[in-house]
């Protein structure tokens, strides 16, 4: 039995131990708004926040967030997320959607540690968040934007 | 193209329908040419909540607008929403006939139906494909939104005892102004569900537009940026398997025998079993179906199978590229001019396979009942992809449902004239047999290896100068797989042996030369191949756009300068040749190690020009900087949309310029994920200014064209900085 808190709400899984949490959160929590793209830390779908901090949740084994807490896309609330979702709407950053949880949980994670990142601090953040419908151009200025909002 | 003025709407071509729930009205409505006899049914139309219809006695399906007493107005889309805001573009033209509120506005994927939601320039068949979506349905979309404000007004005019033409519709509100008489669209629902079907609709003269030409906010922004937007990949149903599939390691390749116990044995598993291409692997859910399919003991029977390299292909094609093909083109007298040209330039350029790596690997959900199938999906080829789900099982087309989801991506992949995917989930169905619901998720690996690819191409180009360094004979040879071959669109698409897919946007060159020849080498080999954003200009932009500079090089003139000369009487190239060049500020001095290129070509019917900036650093690397793009797609509906697609379709483009390949060793696909098909990441993306001609000229699409340009563009901008050609794709500067 594994035990953790997600978005808030605790969480008991039995479960076989070296699933990925991503699945565990797709397929035996029923949240959704996670993607799978990659499975291998490749393209940041399945990016959420395990206590706080941005990670591949498709190469973290559901055992890592034993007695921790998970956030994904559907638990956002802090300030930083409201404000990177408002710039994400208000810009139109979304084409096919796919990337889009990942994109802003990375963001999210960015804003938190660092509330004015530079051009270069929101490339290197973001690149391990690939968009194939290329929204980048979009997603720098969202959170250009999300960063001028929070201050 | 007649875009405005009065159309006739027989009575019998407009119904309407009431449905008797909480929801209101339906405003159905069935347009010129799509006229038909259904049987009574009393069934709630698409994505409706239930209830019935009580006027007129019939179902009808093809409605676009539905007004509901809660005001809501839903608008049906016939195509799927893929990222392009195909949603966002058709609800545009319904709201501004209608004079809706654009917040008031729902979207709502319509059904698979061929007689109803046919794309109107594929006939008989529904699909979103070759940037048609907003091209077909301008009109379509725009009359049923109009229709429906005539009949509200006419409505109002009765309650209200006052003149029709005395009712002014602002923003979802009608109002007599002397009368003090006002309504919401809600209110009059029932009763303009009523009225008269109008026998002519006066659709706005652009003058009028208040949404079209303006930015309205994408209807799918907030679910895609609250994790809510469903996709297959999130289709949850009681009961439902997934299921994983072991493709063979070659194409061609078969199942000889296999041995399911290890594989059965994973906690979880539910099912094994074996379908025409592969065996597939069924769990409770996604992690045992993947170790399920990883403990399968499979002997595969290779003796038919693909067993060639990249290398080997490229040799071939380049030895069938010294042999003449079907004609294209031929103008003039190209050898003969060739023979007395001042100059003659040559050229020799490789395509590599490419895999589309939509973000959401290809997946579908599916279930039999007792008197059908039911799909989940997001389905791009709706009509083909029921006919070929009706083989599978032996049912009518009409006995497959298909619900509407959106697509992760899939820049042409999930149109496959095939519908191998579907295929696919069909035949897993079948064989588990009964009733539980399946979805196939294919993983990235799977996405990779298991094709469909933008066919490899090898072009064979030579051109000769006058002594002024004008040209005067321009020859162009292409080699590669055939798209269309043995594909329903085979028929309307081949001809003469010659693939249009394969040769658009060589054989339609545009530049004035006195003798053109365009041929075409069709290959055949097992590995399958499909349209990628773009489909033939993919390779033939860069061919055409990167020889033509070569020939101004080769004429000591401006890129730009030559091609102005070589377009007259093609103003809308010219028009996004001048505003590129003009808005990049071309000719002005650029620095060391740095270099401007400039492209333009026309792809289903819009016409893009771009300028790429390119820094060339130590270590044979160099970055993309600052990309200008002019852009032609007549009236813009949603001028950000435009930019975005734009911006999106450049930089899908400039991933395939940079690096991505499929290439195979010895008949096994040697990329797998995307830390060897390598995409364009953000620290990769230039600045982008995207500038629209104004026009007044019917909108053509936007999803693809901005994708073919910019690989010329930057090889052009590099051949700048460094005076080396660039003879294959993806680009690499030589030491
Ligand atoms: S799915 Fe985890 S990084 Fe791609
Ligand atoms: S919006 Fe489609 S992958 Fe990013």
């Amino acid at each position: 039995m594994i035990q953790f808190t997600i978005n808030g709400s605790p969480q008991q899984l039995d479960i076989d131990p070296d699933t990925p949490l991503l699945w565990a959160i797709r397929d035996s929590i029923g949240l959704t708004g996670t993607k799978f793209g990659c499975g291998m830390a490749q393209c940041g779908a399945c990016t959420v926040h395990l206590d706080g901090k941005a990670i591949r949740s498709c190469v973290t084994p559901v055992t890592a967030a034993e007695g921790k807490s998970v956030t994904t896309i559907e638990g956002l609330g802090s300030a930083a997320a409201k404000a990177v979702q408002d710039a994400w709407v208000r810009l139109d950053v979304v084409q096919c959607g796919y990337c889009q949880s990942g994109q802003i949980m990375s963001a999210v994670d960015l804003l938190s540690r660092n509330p004015h990142p530079s051009d270069k601090d929101i490339d290197d953040a973001m690149t391990g968040n690939i968009c194939r419908c290329n929204t980048y151009v979009r997603i720098r200025a969202a959170i250009k934007q999300a960063s001028k909002a929070l201050s | 193209m007649k875009q405005e003025g009065k159309t006739s709407l027989s009575r019998r071509q407009f119904l309407v329908m009431t449905a008797a729930t909480g929801t209101g009205l339906t405003l159905g409505m069935l347009l010129p040419g799509c006229s038909r006899e259904e049987p009574v049914q009393s069934q709630a139309g698409p994505g409706k909540a239930g209830g019935e219809v009580i006027a007129p006695i019939r179902f009808e399906p093809n409605a676009f607008v539905r007004i509901g007493t809660d005001n809501r107005v839903t608008v049906i889309i016939k195509h799927l929403e893929m990222g392009q805001g195909t949603y966002t573009g058709l609800a545009t033209l319904v709201a501004e006939e209608l004079d809706a509120a654009w917040s008031q506005i729902n979207v709502e994927g319509a059904p698979a139906d061929a007689n109803t939601y046919n794309n109107l320039f594929w006939g008989k068949m529904q699909g979103t494909g070759g940037s048609t979506a907003i091209a077909n349905s301008y009109e379509q979309m725009r009359k049923a939104g109009a229709a429906a404000r005539e009949m509200l007004i006419a409505a109002a005019a009765k309650k209200w005892q006052v003149a029709e033409g005395d009712i002014t519709v602002q923003a979802g509100l009608l109002r007599h102004q002397t009368g003090g008489h006002q309504a919401s669209f809600g209110e009059l629902a029932e009763l303009a569900a009523q009225e008269a079907v109008p026998e002519d609709v006066l659709l706005k003269e652009p003058e009028e537009f208040r949404l079209i030409g303006t930015r309205v906010p994408r209807k799918d922004s907030n679910a895609k940026t609250n994790g809510t937007a469903m996709f297959t990949q999130d289709v949850k149903l009681p009961g439902m398997l997934t299921a994983l599939v072991a493709h063979p390691p070659r194409f061609g390749a078969t199942v000889k025998s296999f041995a399911a116990g290890k594989a059965r044995a994973v906690p979880g598993v539910d099912a094994v079993v074996e379908i025409p291409n592969g065996v597939a692997v069924l769990g409770k859910d996604f992690w045992s179906a993947k170790k399920g399919r990883d403990a399968l003991q499979i002997e595969w029977d290779e003796s038919s199978a693909f067993t060639l390299g990249s290398d080997e292909l490229l040799a071939q094609y380049k030895a069938l590229s010294e042999k003449p093909g079907s004609v294209a083109r031929n103008d003039g007298d190209v050898p003969g001019v060739l023979l007395s040209a001042s100059k003659r330039l040559k050229a020799t350029l490789e395509f590599p396979f490419l895999a589309h790596a939509a973000l959401e690997p290809m997946n579908c959900v599916m279930q039999r009942h007792q008197d059908g199938v039911e799909i989940w999906n997001g389905d791009q080829f709706q009509t083909g992809d029921q006919k070929a789900v009706a083989g599978v099982f032996g049912i009518a087309p009409e006995q497959v449902k298909i619900n509407m989801l959106y697509a992760g991506g899939s820049f042409g992949r999930r149109a496959n004239p095939q519908s191998d995917y579907l295929i696919e989930t069909a035949a897993i169905v079948k064989a588990v047999g009964g009733e539980a619901p399946v979805k196939l998720v294919w993983t990235r690996e799977d996405d990779m290896r298991a094709g469909y690819y933008r066919p490899m191409y090898v072009h064979k180009l030579e051109a000769g100068l006058d002594a002024d360094g004008n040209p005067v004979a321009w020859q162009h040879r292409i080699v590669g797989q055939s798209i269309i071959a043995g594909t329903v669109f085979e028929v309307g698409m081949v001809k003469d042996g010659v693939d249009v897919t394969s040769v658009e946007g060589a054989s339609n060159l545009p530049y004035a030369i006195p003798n053109i020849s365009v041929d075409l080498q069709t290959t055949t080999l097992p590995v399958p191949v499909q349209w990628w954003r773009s489909v033939g200009s993919t390779h033939t932009a860069f061919a055409v756009e990167t020889f033509i500079d070569q020939l101004a090089l080769a004429a000591n003139r401006d890129p730009v300068e030559y091609r102005r000369t070589l377009l007259k009487g093609h103003p809308r190239h010219l028009g996004v040749l001048e505003l590129a060049a003009q808005k990049s500020d071309w000719g002005s001095p650029m620095g060391a190690g740095r270099g401007r290129g400039i492209a333009v070509h026309e792809s289903f019917n819009t016409f893009v020009a771009q300028v790429a900036e390119v820094t060339v650093h130590a270590d044979r690397i160099f970055s993309v900087d600052r990309v200008v793009i002019a852009v032609d797609c007549g009236i813009a509906v949603n001028p950000d949309i435009v930019r975005a697609q734009m911006e999106g379709g450049m930089g899908f483009g400039l991933a395939a310029a940079l690096s991505s390949e499929i290439t195979f060793s010895e008949g096994h696909v040697v990329q797998s994920n995307f830390h060897d098909y390598t995409v364009l990441r953000i620290n990769q993306m230039p600045k982008v200014e995207v500038h629209i001609v104004n026009s007044a000229q019917p909108p053509t699409g936007v999803g693809e064209p901005a994708t073919p340009v910019i690989a010329p563009a930057v090889a052009n901008a590099l051949s700048a900085a460094t005076g080396q050609r660039f003879n294959r794709l993806p680009l690499k500067l030589s030491a």
